[in-house]
């Protein structure tokens, strides 16, 4: 077993890692930008050091800034989390060849489910059912109409390299394939410096479901089961549940095998998911494989009991998975919320700054992975994600009334968070139906939200006046503090729009 | 005590005494009993014949809030018996008013001049923030008396952008 960890991460995802660490008896490594010294995970862990200026590339992406910290500090392996270098197979490679264990999969196997293209091509010989249309790029906007008039309109145009819906384009018709690929291969050749695109049936308003796998180091292989993640905003998951309302168990068992299937055609090992689409009739299409933890692993622990943060260091470290396929048992219904520093009120932008006051659920079925804490300041340098609210019960209905029961008990104050957005979802009579699918939730936004106007302006009345009497001070201070404050807000004009940029970039989730 | 307060646009008079169980309370002229207990900062347990609130409290750079459960209310308070009694930035002084800016951003546009006339509610300034433009608007109807941030200027949540007289 490794001796010490570092986490080449922050925020809720590093500090989930150092609960481990510190549940294992590891000694865990933080490393921490300008802006984040007064983060969680520093507090948390048992070393820290600084690597840099705010921006990623200068600090949580800097291959040599990570390992050389490593190797200062005596780390024997490091733990990618997710996002920043979690999927990059130069930096896996990178610590293999400084002898630092890579808590994850292989470049090789890294590099085979980076590129979609490649990935379709091994899923092609290993028989597994993929959407659709070409596994190699597209050579001219003739062969793109060819194979769409085959598959039948409407199409997608998608970047081999692609992620986060850049390089994609649907296309209802064939006067549009020409224009539609050469924006498709401009905006990917931008992106990602991959001009590679190619064409796949557009499946309209489907279903995304995932498989958990987990693979040791001596051929084992298992799925966790699934997790339903339709709810979407952007391309980019807000609620996240297992198991899925549609998934019985022989639907399960089918995705499971051929989830694993996909990791053993890349012969891949420690924690992975296999990304499905699943259309109106429950066929499902493999659409890829991400390489790393998801930031909503939690629902597969809640629902098997297992720890898949010690599974992957017990993994790395060579041990075998300690289970069989059969020992593997689904007992009841998680719900994970992801808490995200937005203004519900502004187009969901993201809204950074001093947290003033921060009330936490907690009671039955309640869990909190969290990288804030009060008279925190969050930057405005990276992805929005302040926390994970995950809800369990029984069964889905129990799920949903903690999870419900916890947002009316939970209260950040000083900056704008989503916390109401999940207040609607949970209430929605669509959602408690389970008909989801990836549009869900740009409908629901276009809906009127419920009146939420409350019958208790009176008390709120009476609340100001015995406030102002009897706490009077803070009324000064807290506006105070936001001007009197600026370190972490201060102008940095640059990094402004780096925020939004960032979160995109590292396709989280 | 008399506090003038305006929850989400409506206005009450309120009389606060302190009483030995609690507090007597006069709002618009009805009497009630209210027992309150400060938790902590900003966060207040409030029992009116036997109903049971929590409210939070919560200060942005231009706004109170209160929170009642998990609904939010705009609050504003002032003491009518005192001319400097008006609550929250900007609001200090009962003639020029101060426009803030609400988030860490950067001034886009200056819609109106110095010296020049605006009316109540219509926009001075545009700041933007995170690539979203916000319009920042004339609380009252008069002069602009003094644009603090001119275009181009970086600002913080809280910081004065003009003066409108």
């Amino acid at each position: 077993m490794f001796k010490k960890i570092l986490i080449a991460n922050r925020g809720e995802i590093a500090v989930r890692v150092i609960r481990a660490c510190r549940e294992l008896g590891i000694t865990s490594v933080a490393v921490y930008s300008d802006v984040d010294r007064a983060s969680l995970h520093v507090r948390k862990a048992d070393e820290a050091y600084h690597i840099g200026s705010p921006a990623a590339a200068e600090s949580y992406l800097n291959f040599a800034k990570i390992l050389g910290v490593a190797k200062l500090s005596g780390a024997d392996a490091i733990h990618p989390g997710y996002g920043f270098l979690s999927e990059n197979a130069r930096f896996a490679q990178a610590c293999v060849d400084e002898r630092i264990k890579f808590i994850g999969p292989t470049a090789a196997s890294m590099e085979m489910m980076g590129s979609k293209t490649r990935a379709r091509q091994e899923m092609e010989k290993a028989g597994v059912p993929f959407v659709p249309g070409t596994s190699r790029g597209l050579e001219s906007p003739e062969q793109a109409e060819q194979v769409a008039a085959k598959i039948g309109y409407p199409v997608m145009l998608k970047a081999a390299a692609g992620g986060g819906g850049k390089g994609m384009r649907l296309v209802h018709a064939p006067g549009e394939v020409k224009a539609a690929l050469e924006a498709a291969q401009s905006e990917a050749e931008r992106a990602f410096g991959d001009r590679e695109v190619y064409i796949e049936k557009a499946i309209i308003n489907p279903r995304h479901i995932e498989m958990q796998v987990l693979a040791d180091e001596h051929g084992n292989t298992v799925y966790l089961g699934e997790r339903e993640c339709s709810i979407q905003r952007r391309h980019q998951k807000v609620l996240e549940e297992s198991p899925s309302p549609i998934v019985d168990p022989d639907m399960r068992r089918r995705m499971g095998e051929i989830a694993v299937r996909v990791a053993k055609a890349a012969s891949y090992t420690n924690a992975g998911t296999v990304e499905f689409l699943v259309d109106q009739d429950k066929t499902f299409y493999f659409l890829e494989m991400n390489t790393r933890l998801q930031v909503e692993h939690p629902v597969t622990e809640l629902i098997t009991g297992l720890d898949l943060v010690h599974l992957q260091i017990r993994i790395a470290s060579g041990e075998k998975l300690p289970f069989g396929q059969e020992d593997v048992r689904i007992r009841g219904h998680a719900i994970e919320c992801r808490i995200y520093a937005e203004d519900p009120d502004n187009n969901y932008f993201p809204s950074p700054g001093r947290i003033t006051l921060l009330l936490l659920p907690s009671g039955p079925g309640i869990r909190r992975d969290s990288g804030m804490y009060e008279g925190w300041t969050v930057p405005i340098d990276y992805d929005p994600l302040l926390a994970k609210l995950i809800g369990y019960g029984t069964d889905r209905k129990q799920a949903i009334s903690r999870l419900t029961r916890a947002l009316h008990e939970y209260f950040v104050g000083g900056i704008k968070t989503n916390i109401s957005l999940f207040r609607r979802i949970l209430t929605d009579s669509d959602f408690q139906a389970g008909k989801l699918d990836t549009g869900y939730l740009d409908r629901l936004l276009k809906t009127r939200p419920p009146e939420v106007r409350g019958e208790d302006a009176d008390v709120a009345a009476i609340a100001a006046g015995i406030f102002a009497t009897l706490d009077p001070a803070s009324a000064v201070a807290s506006n105070g503090n936001l001007s009197a404050n600026p370190a972490n807000i201060a102008n940095r004009e640059t990094t402004v729009p780096g925020w939004k940029r960032a979160a995109r970039m590292e396709g989280l989730g | 005590m008399v506090y003038d307060v305006t929850i989400d646009g409506k206005d009450y008079r309120l009389e606060l005494m302190r009483t030995e169980t609690g507090w007597q309370c006069q709002l618009n002229g009805r009497d009630m009993q209210v027992d309150a207990v400060l938790a902590r900062r900003d966060v207040l347990s409030v029992l009116i014949g036997g109903r049971a609130f929590e409210i939070k409290r919560e200060h942005t750079a231009t706004d109170m809030h209160l929170w009642v459960g998990s609904v939010r209310y705009l609050a504003e308070l002032r003491d009518p018996r005192s001319l400097r009694g008006r609550k929250g930035a900007g609001a200090d002084e009962k003639g020029p008013k101060k426009l803030l800016a609400p988030m860490p951003g950067k001034v886009v546009r200056v819609l109106i001049g110095e010296q020049q006339a605006v009316e109540a509610g219509q926009s001075v300034l545009v700041v933007e923030a995170m690539k979203m433009q916000n319009e920042i608007k004339s609380p009252k109807k008069g002069t602009v008396q003094k644009i603090v941030a001119a275009e181009g200027a970086n600002v913080n949540a809280g910081d004065v952008l003009a003066i409108v007289e």
